[in-house]
C-alpha cells in the first residue's frame, strides 16, 4: 500500500440539489413504478453512501472525508438505467487519471448493485472514457464474472467493500 | 456527654483524608445538627477542636480549618455572639496568609462575610482586615479552580457588602482585583471576576479615582476575552452558557466610562472580524456602551460606528424580497443575529441622540437612494446592488424614524417630500415650491423600491403613536410634523397603492403585494387623531373590499386583500378603535355579509364563506352579524331549492354548513356569544324545514344531508344543557308533526316490520337524521321529552336502514338515567324501561314457529331483536339491519359499563358460527355483518358516542370488553366447523386485537401471538379483508419492538418469519409488503441462534420483493436484505 495519499487536494464540488419525486402521493395501488436513474442514484447514496475514499484505505485518517457524490466521481446523470430491458451502466470518473482506488471503487458499486437490484439485471460498470490510465484494462476487470466472483472470495477484498458500503452517518 | 463522644469520632472522621467523601459528608451533618439544635455551641466547638486546629501536621490543619468553615456556613442563619464572630475573622484572616489551609480560611472569611441581617456580623473593620490580608498574601492565579472561584466570591460579597470599607482601601483594591483576573480561563470565575469588575466601576466613579487611573490596565485584563470564545465546547458548557458569560463580559466592559478610550476602539476593531459570533458581541456590547458611557463621550466615535453599522447591514441583508401572504405583517426578509443586533444598536444611538440622524442623512449611499429608486419600475428589474441598496437604506431609514418622535420627524421632512417627489405624487413647480399633484393617479409611476421604502417609513411612524390617547402629558401626535406631512400626502398615497393594486395581473404579485401592504400600513394608524381622516379610512376599506368582491378566483391579490382586512379586524378589536370599527362594520363586514346572502355573484360561494368567516372572526361583534347573515342565506338557499328545484341552491347550503362546522365551530370557546348565535342558527335551520312542507324534488346525493347532521350534532354538542333542550324541544315539535309519529305506533313485531315496504319522503328522512343528530349530540343532563315512543320510532327506523336512527339509539341507551343523582332523571324514561322496549318488548306472534327449537341457554336470544338478527323471521335486509343497530346499541352500553352488553355479544358471537344453536344456517352477508359489528363496538367513532357528543365513557371499556370476548372467539375459532365462519370469526377477532390499547396485547403476548399468527393467514386469502389484515399485521409489528413480547416472539420466531415471508408478497396493499419486511428487519434483534436457520428463506423472499412494482417496498426491501446478509457468513456478499 502506497503511504502518501494518492490524490493530496481533490477538487471538492457543491453537492447538487436533490431532484424531488414528485409523484410521491401516486395513491393507486396496483400502478407500477418502474426502476428508474434517481432510484439507482438513491441506492448508491441515499442510506448506504459509498464515502470516503480515503477511509477505506485508513481508518485513522479522516483527511478528505468526503463522499463519492461530492468529488464527482459518480453523478446521477452517469445512471442509465433500463427497466424493461433489465440493464444498468454506471459511469464512474475516477478523480485522477491513475488512482488505485477506481477498482476498488467500481468494485463496491458493483456489489452494492448486487444487493439492492432483482437478479434479472445486468449490471455494467464502466470507468468514463479517458479519465483513467489503464481503462480498458479495468472495465474488463470489473465487467468480469469470473474476476469479480474471485475477488469477492478474497476476505480482505470483502472487508473493505463491505467497509466501503457502511452508513455514512452524515 | 454523649453527644462530645460523638463530635470527637465525627471529628475524627472528618479529618482522615483516607476516608470516602460520603463519610466526610456524614460526619459533617451530624456536627452541624448538633449546633443547629444547640446542644453544641460554636465555642465549645472550637475549644474542642483545639488541636485539629493548631497541630503542625498540615494536612490535618488543613482538614480541620475547612471543617470549621462549613460549621459556619450552615450556621450562616444563626445568631452569633459578636465576640465570637470577630475572634473567628481574625482566625481566618490570620489563616489566609498560609497556603495550605486556604481554602478553608476562604471558606470561612466568606461565610461569616455573607452573614447577614441576623446577630453577629462582621464589622467595617474586620472586613478591611479581610480585604487586606487577601490583598497581599492570597496568590489566586496560583490556586486550584474551587479555590480561585473562592476568592472572586469573596471579593464579590465584600465589594457587595462594606463598600465604605472597600472605599477606604482605594487603590489596594484596584490591585488586587487586576493581579486575580490575570490570567483566569474558567468560566465560573470569570463570570464572578466580571461582576467583581462591575462592582469597582460602581464603588468608585471619581475622575480622579483608584479605577479612574488604573483604567487602563483593568481594560486590558479583562478585554482581552473579547470575543468570547469556548475552546473545550462539550463538557464545560453545562456550567456557565456562553451568553450569559458573554453578557457579563459586556457589562463589565460598559461598567465605566473611563474604559471608553479603549473600548469604542476594540468594538469596532472587532466587529470588522469575520466571525460572526465576534460581529455579534460586538454590537451587543456597543449598545451596552451607549447606554452607559453618555452622549459626550460617545459623540466622538460616532463616524467609525455609522460606517460600521452600515457595513454590518449591508452585509447581512439577502436582496430576496419575498411577496409572499405570510409577509405581509413582517419585514419580507430574512434577518440573522447581526442584522438584529446592527438594527437595535442604531435604534438606541438615534434615541439617545437626535445628532446622529446628521450622520445618516448626510450619508451619500441613503441621498443615492432616490436615484436608485428611479432606475427601476420593476423590482425584479433591479440589479442585486440596487436591490441591497434598496432594502437596506429603508431599513435604515425605518429604524431611525421608529426611534423617538424627533427623529420620526427629522427623517419625514428630510426624505419624505422627497421621496413623493420621485414616486410623482408632488411636482416641484418652477418657483421651486413643491405642489401637490391633483390629478396624481395619472402620473404616478410604480417604482417598487420607492413603494417599499414609503410602506416601511409607514409602519415605522404608526408605532410612534402613543398607546392611550388619554395620556395628555404627551402633546397628540397630530401636533407632529411628520404626522401633517403624513396627512397631507394621505389621499394621494392612497389612491397611488390603490393603483397599484388594481393595475397588478396575475404574473405580477408585486405590485399587488406593495399596494395591499401599503393600504394596510395607512390603516394601522392608532387613535382619533390619525393622519389618515376617516373618509380616507373608509376608502381603503372600500378597496379591500371590493378587490375581494370582484375577483372570481382564488388569486394571490385576492389572499392578499384578505389578509390585510383580518389584520385590519383584529387591529380594530385589539385597541377598541370604536370609531373605525363601526366604518369595518359597515364597509366590510355588511358587504360581505350580504354577498354571503345573495345568490347571484360572481364569486364562487366557497370564497365568500371563507372570506367572511376570517374576516368576521376578527371580533365577536361581526361574528354575530355574520351568523344572522348565514342564518337568512341558508332559509332563503334552502327554501329556493325546495320551491325552484334549484340546485345550486342546495349545494351552497352544503358549503355553508361546512364552513359552519370547519370554520366557526372550533373558535366556539374563543368567542364569547358565538354559541347563542349558533343555537338560533340550528333553531332558524329547524324553523325552515318546518315550513317547507312540501319537497318538490329529491336531493341528488346525500351530501347536503350529512353537511347538515355534522353541523347539527356538533352545534348540540357544544351548546350548553338549556339551548340544548330547546333545540330538542323544537325538533321534538317539528317530527311531532311530521308523518313520523305514524311509525311508532307500529308494533314492534316480526309481521309489522317485515310489512315495512316503503321507503320515508326525502322531507321524513331529512327531519329523522337531524333529529337523530341533536339526540347523538345531546348531554346526559338534557331531558328529552317521550323517550318511549322515541325509541320505538328509532328502532322501527333502524330496522328499515337508517343508521344515524341506530347511532341514536346507542347515544340514547348509553346517557339515560345519569340525570343528577339518579332519582331525578331528567325524561321518563329509565335505562330499565329503554332496554326492555328494545329487548323485551313483547311480541304476539313469531315464537310460535320455532319455540320448540329455541334453546334457553344464550339469554339474549329470545328477544325479537335477536331472533331477528340469527335470521328467524324476516329477510336477510332485515336481518343484517338489525345487526348493525345491534351493534350500536351495544355500543352505548358497552361505554357507559353496563352488563346487557354481554348478551349481544354472545347474540353477534352467535351469528358468526356457521350453524347456530337452533341449527339454521347462516348467510355469509349476516356473517360478515356481525364481524363488522365488532369494529363497531371497539373503534372510535367521529359520528357519534365519542366525548365531544357528552358520551358517558367508563374507564378500560376497551379492556373489558377484550378480555369477555377474547376467549369465547378463540375457543370458537379452534371449533369452527367451516372456513367462512373461521374467517369470520378471525375477522371479528382481529377488530377486537386491533382496537384495544397495545399495552394489553403486549400483557398477553404468549397467548395472542399463535392466534394472530393464525389470523394473518387466514385474511390473506381473500382481499376483502386487506384493511383490517394491515391493522393486525400493525398489532403484530408492535409486538416486535417491544420488550415485553421479546420472549415469546422468540419462540414463536419460526411461525412468524414463514407467515412475514408470505405477507411479504401480498399483493393487494403496498402498506401489508412494506411493513412485512419492516418487521423482518426488526426481527433480527432476536437471539442469533433463533434466527439463522431461517435467513435463506428470509433473503429469498426480500430477494423477490427487490423487484416488487412499488418503489418504498425496495426500499425497504433493500434495507432488509442489508441487514440480513450482514449475519449470514462473509463469503456470500451477495
Amino acid at each position: 500500500m502506497v503511504s502518501g495519499l494518492i490524490n493530496e487536494n481533490p477538487t471538492v464540488y457543491e453537492r447538487k440539489e436533490r431532484r424531488v419525486r414528485t409523484d410521491s402521493t401516486n395513491t393507486d395501488e396496483f400502478s407500477v413504478e418502474p426502476i428508474d436513474q434517481l432510484e439507482i442514484f438513491d441506492i448508491l447514496f441515499f442510506d448506504f453512501a459509498i464515502v470516503n475514499i480515503h477511509h477505506i484505505r485508513d481508518i485513522r485518517d479522516p483527511e478528505h472525508p468526503y463522499s463519492l457524490e461530492q468529488l464527482k466521481v459518480l453523478t446521477e446523470d452517469s445512471v442509465e438505467v433500463d427497466d424493461l430491458k433489465s440493464y444498468v451502466r454506471v459511469t464512474f470518473t475516477p478523480t485522477v487519471e491513475h488512482c488505485s482506488m477506481a477498482t476498488i471503487i467500481g468494485l463496491s458499486v458493483r456489489v452494492k448493485l448486487m444487493r439492492s437490484l432483482p437478479p434479472r439485471y445486468k449490471i455494467d460498470i464502466r470507468v468514463a472514457p479517458g479519465s483513467h490510465a489503464t481503462e480498458a484494462a479495468l472495465n474488463k476487470q470489473l465487467n468480469d464474472k469470473e474476476r469479480v466472483a474471485a475477488a469477492l472470495e478474497n476476505p480482505n477484498l470483502v472487508e473493505m467493500v463491505d467497509e466501503c458500503l457502511s452508513p455514512s452517518f452524515e | 456527654m454523649a453527644a462530645l463522644n460523638n463530635l470527637t469520632e465525627h471529628l475524627e472522621a472528618f479529618v482522615d483524608v483516607t476516608r470516602s467523601p460520603t463519610h466526610h459528608a456524614e460526619s459533617l451533618k451530624a456536627i452541624a445538627t448538633s449546633l443547629e439544635k444547640s446542644v453544641l455551641s460554636i465555642n465549645q466547638l472550637v475549644v474542642e477542636m483545639d488541636m485539629y486546629l493548631t497541630t503542625t501536621d498540615d494536612v490535618v490543619r488543613a482538614r480541620g480549618i475547612l471543617l470549621l468553615a462549613e460549621m459556619l456556613d450552615y450556621l450562616k442563619s444563626k445568631p452569633l455572639d459578636n465576640a465570637v464572630v470577630n475572634s473567628l475573622v481574625g482566625f481566618f484572616t490570620a489563616k489566609l496568609a498560609e497556603w495550605r489551609s486556604v481554602r478553608g480560611a476562604l471558606s470561612g472569611c466568606l461565610a461569616l462575610i455573607k452573614r447577614k441581617g441576623v446577630a453577629g456580623l462582621v464589622t467595617a473593620t474586620d472586613a478591611e482586615a479581610v480585604a487586606k490580608s487577601m490583598a497581599q498574601s492570597v496568590q489566586v492565579q496560583s490556586l486550584a479552580l474551587y479555590d480561585r472561584k473562592l476568592c472572586f466570591e469573596l471579593l464579590e460579597c465584600l465589594l457587595e457588602q462594606y463598600p465604605e470599607a472597600m472605599i477606604n482601601l482605594g487603590d489596594l483594591m484596584v490591585y488586587a482585583t487586576c493581579e486575580a483576573i490575570d490570567g483566569e480561563k474558567d468560566p465560573p470565575c470569570l463570570m464572578v471576576a466580571f461582576h467583581v469588575v462591575e462592582l469597582l466601576a460602581r464603588l468608585f466613579p471619581s475622575p480622579s479615582g483608584p479605577v479612574a487611573s488604573e483604567a487602563s490596565d483593568l481594560f486590558e485584563f479583562i478585554s482581552c476575552y473579547f470575543p468570547l470564545h469556548y475552546t473545550h465546547t462539550k463538557g464545560d458548557e453545562a456550567s456557565i452558557p456562553r451568553e450569559d458569560l458573554s453578557r457579563g463580559l459586556s457589562l463589565a466592559i460598559s461598567s465605566t466610562p473611563f474604559f471608553e478610550p479603549y473600548a469604542i476602539p476594540l468594538l469596532l476593531e472587532k466587529l470588522s472580524s469575520s466571525l460572526p459570533v465576534a460581529k455579534v458581541d460586538s454590537l451587543k456590547c456597543l449598545k451596552d456602551c451607549a447606554v452607559n458611557y453618555g452622549v459626550n463621550r460617545m459623540k466622538k466615535h460616532y463616524e467609525g460606528i455609522w460606517s460600521a453599522i452600515k457595513d454590518a447591514l449591508y452585509a447581512s441583508t439577502g436582496t430576496d424580497l419575498s411577496f409572499g401572504l405570510e409577509s405581509l405583517t413582517s419585514p419580507g426578509f430574512e434577518m440573522n443575529e447581526i442584522h438584529r443586533e446592527a438594527v437595535n444598536l442604531l435604534q438606541r444611538l438615534v434615541k439617545q441622540d437626535i445628532s446622529f440622524l446628521g450622520l445618516v442623512a448626510d450619508d451619500i449611499r441613503v441621498k443615492m437612494i432616490f436615484d436608485t429608486i428611479s432606475r427601476y419600475s420593476r423590482y425584479e428589474e433591479m440589479l442585486d446592488t440596487s436591490k441591497l441598496e434598496v432594502l437596506v437604506v429603508s431599513q435604515i431609514l425605518s429604524v431611525s424614524a421608529r426611534a423617538s418622535v424627533e427623529s420620526c420627524n427629522t427623517i419625514f421632512e428630510t426624505f419624505f417630500v422627497r421621496l413623493m417627489n420621485t414616486l410623482g405624487i408632488v411636482e416641484s413647480t418652477s418657483t421651486g415650491d413643491l405642489v401637490h399633484n391633483e390629478n396624481s393617479t395619472v402620473s404616478t409611476r410604480l417604482y417598487h423600491g420607492g413603494l417599499h421604502l414609503c410602506i416601511e417609513l409607514l409602519t415605522a411612524s404608526k408605532d410612534l403613536i402613543p398607546s392611550s390617547e388619554e395620556d395628555s402629558s404627551t402633546p397628540g401626535c397630530a401636533q407632529q410634523s411628520w404626522c401633517s406631512i403624513v396627512n397631507k400626502f394621505s389621499a394621494s398615497l392612497i389612491e397611488a397603492f390603490t393603483s397599484a393594486v388594481q393595475s397588478s395581473n396575475d404574473d405580477c404579485t408585486a405590485d399587488a403585494y406593495l399596494g395591499v401592504k401599503g393600504l394596510l400600513a395607512m390603516g394601522m394608524f392608532r387613535g382619533g387623531s390619525s393622519p389618515v381622516s376617516r373618509s380616507e379610512y373608509e376608502k381603503i376599506l372600500t378597496t379591500l373590499t371590493s378587490i375581494i368582491a370582484a375577483n372570481s378566483a382564488k388569486t394571490v391579490k385576492w389572499e392578499l386583500a384578505l389578509k390585510a382586512l383580518v389584520c385590519m379586524g383584529s387591529f380594530i378589536d385589539q385597541y377598541h378603535e370604536s370609531e373605525k370599527a363601526m366604518s369595518y362594520m359597515g364597509i366590510v363586514v355588511e358587504n360581505l355579509v350580504s354577498l354571503v346572502r345573495s345568490s347571484h355573484c360572481s364569486l364562487p360561494h366557497p370564497m365568500i364563506l371563507e372570506a367572511t368567516s376570517e374576516v368576521c372572526s376578527t371580533s365577536p361583534t361581526y361574528v354575530e352579524k355574520m351568523v344572522q347573515g348565514f342564518e337568512e342565506a341558508f332559509c332563503s338557499s334552502f327554501s329556493d331549492f325546495c320551491v325552484n328545484g334549484n340546485f345550486k341552491s342546495i349545494e351552497n347550503c352544503s358549503q355553508l354548513l361546512e364552513c359552519v362546522t370547519n370554520k366557526l365551530l372550533p373558535r366556539v370557546t374563543e368567542i364569547d356569544g358565538l354559541e347563542k348565535s349558533l343555537v338560533s342558527f340550528a333553531i332558524s335551520m329547524w324553523n325552515q324545514i318546518e315550513s317547507s312542507v312540501v319537497f318538490s324534488y329529491a336531493f341528488n346525493g346525500r351530501e347536503f344531508v350529512e353537511a347538515a347532521m355534522k353541523t347539527m350534532r356538533q352545534i348540540v354538542g357544544v351548546a350548553s344543557v338549556n339551548s340544548q333542550n330547546s333545540i330538542i324541544q323544537k325538533a321534538y315539535n317539528v317530527i311531532s308533526l311530521s308523518t313520523l309519529p305514524a311509525m311508532e305506533s307500529i308494533p314492534l313485531t316480526f309481521a309489522a316490520l317485515e310489512g315495512l315496504q316503503h321507503d320515508l319522503s326525502t322531507r321524513d328522512e331529512l327531519i329523522l337524521s337531524l333529529f337523530a343528530s341533536v339526540i347523538i349530540g345531546a348531554s346526559p343532563m338534557a331531558s328529552i321529552p317521550d323517550v318511549k315512543s322515541l325509541i320505538k320510532l328509532f328502532m322501527v327506523s333502524s330496522l328499515k336502514g337508517y343508521i344515524p336512527a341506530a347511532q341514536a339509539l346507542g347515544s340514547m341507551v348509553n346517557k339515560l338515567g345519569v340525570g343528577s343523582g339518579g332519582t331525578n332523571t331528567s325524561s321518563d324514561c329509565s335505562l330499565e324501561e329503554a332496554c326492555d322496549i328494545i329487548f323485551h318488548e313483547s311480541f304476539e306472534s313469531g315464537n310460535t314457529n320455532s319455540s320448540d327449537v329455541t334453546s334457553k341457554t344464550i339469554c339474549g336470544s329470545e328477544t325479537l331483536l335477536a331472533k331477528i338478527c340469527l335470521g328467524f323471521y324476516g329477510s336477510l335486509d332485515l336481518q343484517t339491519r338489525a345487526i348493525t343497530g345491534l351493534a350500536w346499541i351495544g355500543k352505548g352500553l358497552l361505554m357507559r359499563g353496563d352488563k346487557r352488553v354481554n348478551e349481544i355479544a354472545l347474540v353477534l358471537v352467535e351469528c358468526l358460527k356457521s350453524t347456530n344453536s337452533s341449527g339454521n344456517a347462516l348467510h355469509p352477508t349476516a356473517m360478515k355483518h356481525a364481524a363488522d359489528a365488532f369494529l363497531t363496538l371497539m373503534s372510535d367513532s367521529e359520528a357519534c358516542l365519542n366525548r365531544k357528543l357528552h358520551a358517558v365513557i367508563r374507564p378500560l371499556y376497551k379492556q373489558r370488553f377484550f378480555s369477555i370476548t377474547v376467549p369465547i372467539l378463540e375457543s370458537l375459532i379452534v371449533n369452527s366447523q367451516t372456513p367462512l365462519s373461521r374467517t369470520m370469526l378471525h375477522v371479528a377477532l382481529a377488530h377486537v386485537i386491533s382496537n384495544v390499547p397495545v399495552t394489553v396485547i403486549l400483557d398477553n403476548t404468549k397467548k395472542l401471538l399463535p392466534v394472530i399468527l393464525e389470523g394473518l393467514s387466514v385474511l390473506s386469502v381473500d382481499s376483502v379483508h386487506k384493511e383490517i389484515l394491515f391493522s393486525l399485521l400493525l398489532v403484530l409489528s408492535g409486538t416486535l419492538t417491544d420488550i415485553k413480547g421479546r420472549q415469546s416472539v422468540s419462540d414463536n420466531a419460526h411461525r412468524i418469519i414463514e407467515c412475514l415471508v408470505k405477507l411479504a408478497s401480498y399483493s393487494h396493499l403496498m402498506v401489508v409488503r412494506e411493513t412485512a419486511i419492516q418487521c423482518l428487519a426488526t426481527l433480527l434483534e432476536l437471539p442469533h441462534r433463533r434466527i439463522y436457520p431461517f435467513r435463506r428463506e428470509v433473503l429469498q423472499a426480500v430477494t423477490k420483493a427487490l423487484d416488487d412494482p412499488k418503489r418504498r417496498v425496495r426500499e425497504e426491501a433493500i434495507k432488509c436484505r442489508q441487514a440480513w446478509t450482514s449475519i449470514s457468513s462473509r463469503s456470500t456478499p451477495f
